[in-house]
């Protein structure tokens, strides 16, 4: 007899609340090569993905096989990921271009620890977020999105591969050490409680098709290898019909419908949480662990009868424009407090284009910005 | 009635590619890809299931002409490509196009784990000695003592053998043919398709513009000639004393073993699991 489940609770790590969040999303692919604080994902997939129906593990030689292979399965027609950590999301910049150029849908979580080089290998930082967004070379659109606690790691997950899916393009999850490695309660939601989104695939004959054409949404169809849509990929830049080209003309139209794509469903991509910030004179712009701090900073400091507010961000790149100038609305100051030496306060200041005074609380030193430090600035008014 | 190599040919090229192709005039890659739609007509092989996965070079710049389903990579990444798509759809014929620099240099340490994997792909390795597409510059195939854009005065770094590097790694099917000796070349190719695991077969292919001129051969046809009067047996190779070697190098087959690929070692794990669950 059938009956309904009751909501499944676990205990986890942010990295299993990845891979849970990945499955129920429909990864059936995972290439990748450890790395601390990441490994965790590597080695549950390394699990679940043998024994689910059509699961495929394998683990490379390094970063850059790794990406190269999840980009070949997704073309194969997959929905892939992998996971790493500073050094190795270094080593997969080229391919990730590659995706970005060939527009093939991919979910890369990188679990940020203290750089530049090897770094600090098992302490906090959120120090990749400028090379999540430019780290592969020449002008490419990329969506880049982080988690700030166990069950937001499930859930942006899956938010990273509709997204992945429904743009063709590669998704960048950012997670920094803690959450990564937070244990606390979640639930798993129910099969049907999340929308799953997989790329289109053509409808029409083959000698029809054309795999770069341009749509209305400025994404093409994506047929799987091997299905009967025999078409040419190539990192150089190409036609409509994906053979490479110089003409200037098509080469303008290629850019375009690249970055086009993206930039007009930024109401779909930009999320964010807001908390207390419609009279906010004090509002703080955090993302990751250190928005889990400036909640609690926050509330101590309206008990005290300052009017503070947080505009957490979801969405890193493309940068929420619109919520961050709804913020400062009112705002007298914002304070930006982040553990690197001021990447997400650049664009921030960018916005607000010297309207209030922009404060940033910076920590390279492999700790986690407290509540009391973001509290202390903000009683500072 | 019995169609002629060139009516094959014309089937498998594309007709909406813009041609002419990128090759200079006596480069051996253009025999390289005859022999491989030759190959795959013989074995009778659904265009729809062949892969060609390219790197970068003048061999990767093949893969845009023929009627597969083509992938033109980043420069030494062929083989990672090849092993997500082949793991992903393990029916598919996957095929990787490859130069000396890009296999052997900026690829070699996918080529090694490629062939300890074991991984069901055919890697063709197109030896032209040099980096063609850069201009001239050495490749780790480029010969002691030959002189390139990068080694005006000789390149005083040893080369790699190819077929050696392979047979360490532990590929199933490791052989060595050249442009000159097309049918023999055929006959290695459609071995290295058809065969389970890592297959790889080095093509040596020459470049006159880049490698040839530099290096006092007149004409590209001087080139082949030296091919045809250095490439020898495997087996006659070997009874001949090392002394008597010179300039001759060995083709043929040098390794040929069944093991299954990693997809099928896969697929078994796999299927341990569906029978516990159906069972």
């Amino acid at each position: 007899m059938a009956r309904r489940k009751k909501n499944k609770e676990i205990f986890a790590l942010g990295n299993e609340a990845v891979v849970e969040g990945a499955l129920i999303a429909g990864c059936s692919f995972y290439g990748g090569y450890p790395i601390t604080p990441s490994s965790e994902i590597m080695e549950i997939m390394a699990q679940r993905l043998p024994m689910s129906e059509d699961g495929v593990f394998i683990q490379l030689e390094d970063e850059i096989a790794s990406m190269g292979a999840i980009v070949g399965a997704s073309m194969a027609g997959r929905k892939v990921m992998t996971a790493t950590s500073g050094p190795g999301f270094s080593l997969m910049q080229e391919n990730l271009g590659y995706a970005c150029m060939t527009e093939t849908p991919l979910v890369v979580v990188n679990v940020m620890r203290g750089g530049p080089s090897t770094g600090l290998p098992t302490s906090p930082a959120q120090s990749d977020v400028q090379q999540a967004r430019w780290g592969t070379h020449g002008d490419h659109p990329i969506i880049v999105l982080s988690a700030s606690d166990v069950q937001e790691c499930l859930e942006m997950t899956i938010i990273a591969f509709n997204m992945a899916e429904k743009y063709r393009t590669p998704v960048i999850l950012l997670l920094d050490e803690i959450t990564a490695h937070t244990r606390e309660k979640i639930r798993i939601p129910q099969p049907d409680e999340y929308e799953v989104t997989s790329r289109i695939v053509p409808s029409i004959p083959p000698e029809w098709y054309k795999p770069y054409e341009e749509t209305v949404r400025g994404v093409a169809p994506m047929p799987p290898i091997g299905s009967g849509y025999r078409f040419h990929v190539t990192g150089l830049t190409h036609d409509v019909n994906g053979f490479p080209t110089s003409r200037p003309d098509e080469v303008v139209d290629l850019m375009e419908r690249m970055h086009r794509k993206i930039d007009q469903f930024f109401y779909d991509i930009q999320m964010h949480d807001e908390l207390m910030i419609e009279d906010a004179e004090v509002v703080v712009i955090a993302y990751g662990s250190v928005a889990r701090s400036a909640e609690y900073a926050i509330e101590q400091a309206r008990s005290s009868g300052v009017k503070a507010g947080l505009l957490k961000l979801k969405t890193l790149f493309p940068y929420p424009r619109r919520a961050t100038e709804k913020a400062l609305a009112n705002a007298k100051s914002i304070i930006v407090p982040e553990m690197n030496m001021g990447q997400i306060s650049r664009e921030v200041k960018r916005v607000n284009s010297g309207r209030a005074s922009v404060r940033t609380i910076n920590r390279v030193d492999g700790q986690i910005i407290t509540p009391s430090e973001i509290l202390k600035v903000i009683m500072q008014g | 009635m019995e169609i002629t190599g060139n009516e094959i040919i014309h089937q498998y090229l594309r007709h909406n590619k813009k041609f002419p192709h990128v090759l200079c005039p006596g480069c051996g890659h253009g025999i390289v890809l005859g022999t491989l739609i030759r190959s795959v007509h013989h074995l009778g092989l659904p265009k729809d299931d062949v892969v060609i996965v390219a790197g970068i070079g003048c061999s990767g710049r093949l893969a845009v002409y023929v009627d597969f389903n083509t992938v033109h990579t980043t420069h030494g990444r062929a083989l990672t490509f090849a092993t997500g798509i082949k793991m992903a759809n393990p029916k598919l014929n996957v095929i990787c196009l490859m130069g000396d620099g890009d296999a052997l240099s900026i690829g070699g340490n996918h080529m090694i784990h490629a062939a300890r994997r074991n991984i069901g792909i055919t890697a063709l390795i197109l030896n032209n000695n040099i980096y063609g597409m850069t201009g001239g510059q050495s490749s780790p195939a480029t010969p002691e003592g030959a002189v390139s854009m990068t080694a005006p005065f000789g390149q005083l770094e040893k080369s790699f053998d190819t077929v050696q590097l392979a047979c360490g790694a532990g590929a199933n099917f490791v052989a060595r043919g050249t442009v000159f000796h097309v049918n023999n070349l055929e006959k290695l190719m459609i071995k290295a398709i058809e065969r389970p695991g890592f297959n790889m077969l080095e093509i040596i292919t020459p470049c006159h513009t880049q490698f040839g001129r530099k290096n006092k051969y007149k004409t590209s046809v001087e080139m082949y000639r030296w091919l045809k009067a250095n490439a020898l047996d495997r087996e006659r190779y070997e009874e001949l004393e090392e002394s008597k070697r010179g300039d001759k190098f060995p083709v043929g087959v040098f390794v040929e073993r069944d093991e299954p690929g990693l997809e099928e070692r896969y697929a078994e794990l796999k299927a341990r699991f569906s029978a516990g669950r159906n069972g």
